[in-house]
């Protein structure tokens, strides 16, 4: 029963597997960015996992770096959603498609 | 290195099952954030996940980026979705339209599936036998301290840190431009 | 006037001030107090920029008069070739050590006599006693700092000619400080002054100067006054900034950013669809010649031991012998490759024909006196490289001088067949261009640089008299629409005339020094080996170059006026610039007067001043020849112009009906006995008095006129026009255009296939996304497994 690096890991792919799936499936902006902060988390379990398993401060460094990094992006993405609804009055990621070429 | 080598005797029962309790309970609500038809549900479902997250990193001795999760993400980004979900006038009850049509959901459980294959060989392939060494050490050795933590932002992660400030501050400001009603 | 040398960073600061402030305030200056106000700030500075770098010359000559010695020359050279050398070591990098570490003790023992003996220690007849006083082995007697840097080097036998031309060692001024640090290499920002920077600043910033002055009126009303002036004031400054790098770093920096102002000036009546084209077309090309300098700047780095892109240091790298001669070959073609875009060499000269659809001023200033020339300047800059690189000591032909010489000729004949003013000179850019390129193939270093001096200003005093023409002409540059404007610009018709001559090569204006030195160095080569196509090539040109001037020149302002209203002399503001340049186009050649021809000048050691002062001595190839002066080639390049001048002129002049012939033509009656003769026999010819004065001498010099030459000018001209249109048409147009264009189909159809990729579904995109990395991490794990 020792504790193994694997779990965390698996642990980490299985959620960002789950987030990548709700950013491709989902239609409302707001569940896209939350699917993004699964992948987000799922990310820093590996961080955190790897940080502890060496004995150095890096990994959790660059943890709390990214936790950081998805604030900014939360609210960039909130204001970017929130001039979809007033320019659309819709948030489906579906309905944006100016850059059809 | 010497995490690994070192051996011990300890069966670490008790971490096995917080660890499993908490994942299974993480993966369950994963999976309801990305299913259910219900927006404010997805973002309670969404605490349940980052709280677990917490409770891993408290689990790999890393106090101090645990509670910054539970501040951060719990304290800010949860709220902040929530407010994003109110000012979009969003269904606040049951609603079928959060899903893209069935076609779309196919492709992506997929590419999804497709991806963890991918990882869950890599992962197996090169950690298959590599142990975490936790028992009898203290949070200093295992480099977690906030101490230590502070020592390396502030010291080697000097210019990133600076650069995190900057891009906040310019977030901020971009989220105030796009934002505003002009 | 305090010290400049090691300040020369503040000409580019106060252009790049004079723009911000013109950039910030010049709208508001403009509404408030007139076009003048705007103007004058980029007047202001880039007039103290020229008065500044008349003191640099000063200051520069002082020093090459009297070289710094001892510690003060070695911490000259530690300055110029930047701490890398120590960094290289450290990183365990063979580093050719420079033979100068030797002679700098050397110099401290013998630093009292030197500078007492520096004054007169740089004649040409001071090797003489360098060489009888290095068999004392401390050098106690006045010793030219040169060979005492032979005599430490391991090819001293190579270095011998160097110190023949008597030139001391001077070295470079240098300024530089870190600007950041990574894996023990320095990458600096830093300036170097020394002739050839000195020489560059004179020149760019005094055209910059007259341009600044002319545009004042040429623009004047203008739409976009204060965008035009921002524009020039930012393009003096990168233009001295790029002319100051120390390192291909910066250079790079400069090279862009001069591409940016052209970009932005030749668009800038971008009203007009043309305009726009032409500005894209000038940027685009440029780009394509740009990925070859930044690989060429990647390859040099690592050819010259990845320690530093100091070019002196790669330069001393490159020369030192040990280097991969391969490695420095693709270093140098793919710097060429720069350089062939930037300084229209042939295939991408196509942008500089197109860029005339920018202003007159800017035409003179950037597309025919300073920026095209950067590539020049940066083959001038990094010589050591393309010295080593392509083997020019020892070699008759490689692709540097031949694309040089190709491009003359292209020119030239292209030329031919333009009927537009502008176009006409920008072929003849492009032709001179290639000349200098040709000049720097040959190992004729000075000879090039000196053609890109003297071809500043005369050309630029062509552009601007075109300019002028045209201000005077309703705004048109189609020479059918002008003529005989003799009269009714006088001012304007004499500059055009004087440059024309200096252009074609005339002795004594500028054009024809320069023009007999790249000659000449062809003819001579280097070591044993003559370039010889490439002196044919020039011979061809030179020919070819005073046929289309004499061409543009007569259907300009001979003849009879086409267009309409009445042309009037512009004003004092535009035929001012025009005549300052016209005189420097007369005596600038002079500057470096080949002593011997009269030899008074030699012994008042007035001499190759030009080359004593400008021709680097410092991580410079040591065995390069200066070619002497030679009688007969400059005798056969004067009469080729001359003929090619009555060619330009009287193939024009015959096309005319009778008052064409009977017009006297002073340029011809002056110089061109032969052709004129012709005219005085068709007149008696006419009056009936052929059948009284019946001489067989006349007769014969008749029938020699007649069939002979006249057949030749009529044939040539004939000849040169059908076979500029065919090569206008087919090669130019088909060829070199219809690749580019062609280019620019295969990405459209490929674009219109993947266009339907495109559904503008960010989760479609995103998918793809996902799905590809899967299938690529998926193609390395197996090929991981497969190999383990």
């Amino acid at each position: 029963m020792d504790l193994m690096l694997n779990q965390f890991l698996f642990l980490g792919a299985i959620l960002f597997c789950i987030g990548v799936y709700g950013v491709l499936a989902r239609r409302n902006a707001v569940m896209v960015l939350m699917s993004i902060e699964l992948i987000l988390n799922s990310v820093n379990i590996n961080l955190v996992a790897f940080s502890t398993m060496w004995g150095v401060a890096s990994g959790a460094v660059f943890a709390l770096f990214v936790i950081a990094v998805a604030a900014a992006e939360v609210g960039v993405g909130l204001a970017l959603v929130l001039m979809l609804y007033r320019n659309m009055r819709s948030i489906d990621v579906d309905r944006v498609d100016l850059m059809k070429g | 290195m010497s995490a690994l080598l070192a051996q011990t005797t300890y069966t670490y029962l008790p971490e096995q099952v917080g660890f499993w309790m908490i994942a299974i309970l993480m993966v369950v609500a994963a999976l309801r954030v990305v299913t259910t038809k219900n927006v404010v549900h997805a973002a309670l479902w969404l605490v349940v996940v980052l709280a677990g997250v917490a409770a891993q990193f408290i689990l790999l001795a890393s106090e101090f980026v645990a509670v910054t999760q539970v501040l951060v993400y719990i304290g800010a980004i949860v709220v902040l979705l929530l407010f994003g979900v109110m000012l979009t006038k969003a269904p606040l009850g049951r609603s079928d339209d959060l899903d893209g049509p069935k076609v779309q959901k196919g492709v992506a459980v997929v590419i999804a599936l497709a991806l963890l294959g991918m990882m869950g060989w890599v992962l197996a392939e090169s950690w298959r036998d590599t142990k975490l060494d936790l028992h009898g050490r203290t949070v200093g050795e295992l480099g977690q301290t906030t101490g230590q933590l502070s020592d390396s932002i502030f010291s080697t992660y000097l210019l990133p840190f600076e650069a995190v400030s900057i891009l906040l501050l310019a977030a901020l400001i971009g989220a105030i431009v796009l934002a505003r009603r002009d | 006037m305090p010290y400049l040398l090691d300040k020369v960073w503040i000409l580019p600061a106060i252009m790049a001030g004079s723009f911000l402030l013109i950039l910030f305030f010049g709208k508001k200056l403009l509404a408030r107090f007139g076009e003048k106000a705007t103007a004058s700030i980029g007047i202001a500075s880039i007039a103290v920029c020229f008065i500044l770098s008349l003191f640099i010359a000063g200051q520069w000559i002082q020093r090459v008069n009297h070289p710094p010695t001892g510690a003060d020359m070695a911490a000259a050279e530690e300055a110029c070739l930047g701490p890398s050398e120590v960094a290289a070591e450290e990183m365990g990098v063979e580093v050719y050590a420079p033979a100068e570490h030797g002679e700098a003790s050397h110099g401290a023992e013998t630093e009292g006599d030197h500078s007492t003996e520096a004054d007169d220690g740089h004649g040409t007849s001071e090797p003489a006693d360098g060489e009888a006083t290095t068999s004392d082995e401390h050098g106690a007697a006045p010793m030219a700092t040169g060979e005492s840097a032979a005599a430490a080097t391991p090819t001293a036998a190579a270095a011998e000619p160097a110190a023949e031309e008597g030139h001391e060692e001077v070295i470079p001024v240098c300024a530089s400080m870190t600007w950041f640090e990574s894996d023990h290499i320095d990458f600096e920002v830093g300036t170097v002054l020394d002739g050839l920077s000195a020489m560059m600043l004179f020149t760019v910033t005094m055209i910059s100067l007259l341009v600044h002055l002319y545009s004042l009126e040429y623009l004047h009303k203008d739409v976009r006054f204060t965008h035009y002036y921002a524009f020039l004031s930012l393009f003096s400054a990168s233009m001295l900034f790029y002319v100051l790098s120390s390192n291909t770093l910066q250079m790079l920096v400069g090279w862009e950013l001069v591409g940016v102002c052209s970009f932005g000036l030749i668009g800038h009546w971008w009203e007009q669809r043309a305009n726009t084209d032409a500005a894209l077309k000038a940027f685009l090309t440029n780009r394509v010649g740009d990925t070859g300098l930044i690989i060429g700047v990647v390859v040099l780095f690592f050819a010259t031991g990845a320690a530093s892109f100091n070019v002196f240091f790669q330069n001393q790298q490159a020369l030192s012998g040990e280097l991969n001669t391969t490695l420095l070959l693709i270093a140098a073609l793919a710097l060429f490759w720069g350089v062939t875009s930037k300084s229209g060499q042939f295939p991408l000269h196509t942008w500089l024909p197109d860029a005339m659809a920018g202003p007159t001023p800017v035409s003179a200033l950037i597309h025919a006196a300073t920026m095209v020339v950067a590539g020049v300047y940066l083959i001038a800059r990094m010589y050591g490289v393309f010295w080593g690189g392509l083997e020019i000591g020892d070699s008759s032909i490689h692709y540097v001088a031949f694309i040089g010489g190709f491009t003359t000729i292209i020119g030239g004949i292209l030329a031919f067949v333009q009927q537009d003013l502008k176009k006409v000179l920008a072929y003849s850019t492009i032709s001179q261009l290639g000349y200098m390129v040709m000049a720097l193939g040959v190992g004729a270093w000075t000879a090039g640089v000196f053609h890109l001096f003297t071809h500043a200003f005369f050309k630029a005093c062509l552009f601007l008299g075109a300019g002028s023409v045209s201000h005077a002409c309703h705004h048109t540059f189609d020479m059918r629409e002008m003529g005989g404007l003799r009269k009714y610009m006088p001012s304007t018709h004499k500059t055009f005339l004087i440059a024309t001559i200096a252009l074609a090569g005339i002795f004594p204006f500028a054009g024809f020094w320069s023009k007999d030195e790249i000659l000449a160095g062809a003819a001579n080569g280097q070591g044993d080996k003559a370039y010889t196509l490439m002196l044919v090539m020039g011979l061809i040109t030179a020919f070819m170059t005073a046929a289309y001037m004499g061409r543009a020149y007569y259907k300009t302002f001979r003849g009879e006026y086409r267009g309409h209203g009445t042309p009037h002399e512009s004003p004092k503001i535009i035929t001012i610039p025009l005549w300052i340049l016209a005189v420097f186009a007369t005596v600038i050649g002079l500057v470096n007067f080949p002593g011997h021809i009269i030899g008074a000048v030699d012994d008042a050691g007035l001499a190759h001043r030009f080359e004593h002062y400008v021709q680097p001595t410092f991580a410079f190839p040591t065995d390069l020849e200066v070619a002497p002066f030679m009688y007969w080639l400059a005798g056969l390049s004067l009469v080729l112009a001359g003929f090619g001048l009555a060619i330009g002129i009287g193939y024009f002049a015959k096309g005319e009906p009778l008052k064409g012939m009977t017009e006297r033509n002073p340029l011809a009656r002056i110089g061109y006995v032969f052709l004129e003769k012709k005219y005085y026999l068709d007149a008696l010819y006419e009056s009936g008095i052929r059948d009284t004065v019946v001489m067989p001498l006349a007769r014969a010099a008749y029938w020699f006129n007649m069939k002979v030459l006249d057949g030749i000018v009529n044939g040539l001209g004939v000849a040169a026009r059908k076979f500029g249109t065919v090569l206008y048409r087919y090669v130019d147009q088909g060829v070199v255009d219809g690749a580019v264009n062609g280019t620019g189909l295969v990405s459209e159809e490929s674009g219109q296939f993947l266009r339907r990729l495109q559904t503008g579904k960010v989760q479609q995109y995103g998918a793809l996304l996902f799905g590809a990395a899967v299938i690529l991490a998926a193609i390395f794990v197996l090929t991981n497994a497969i190999n383990a």
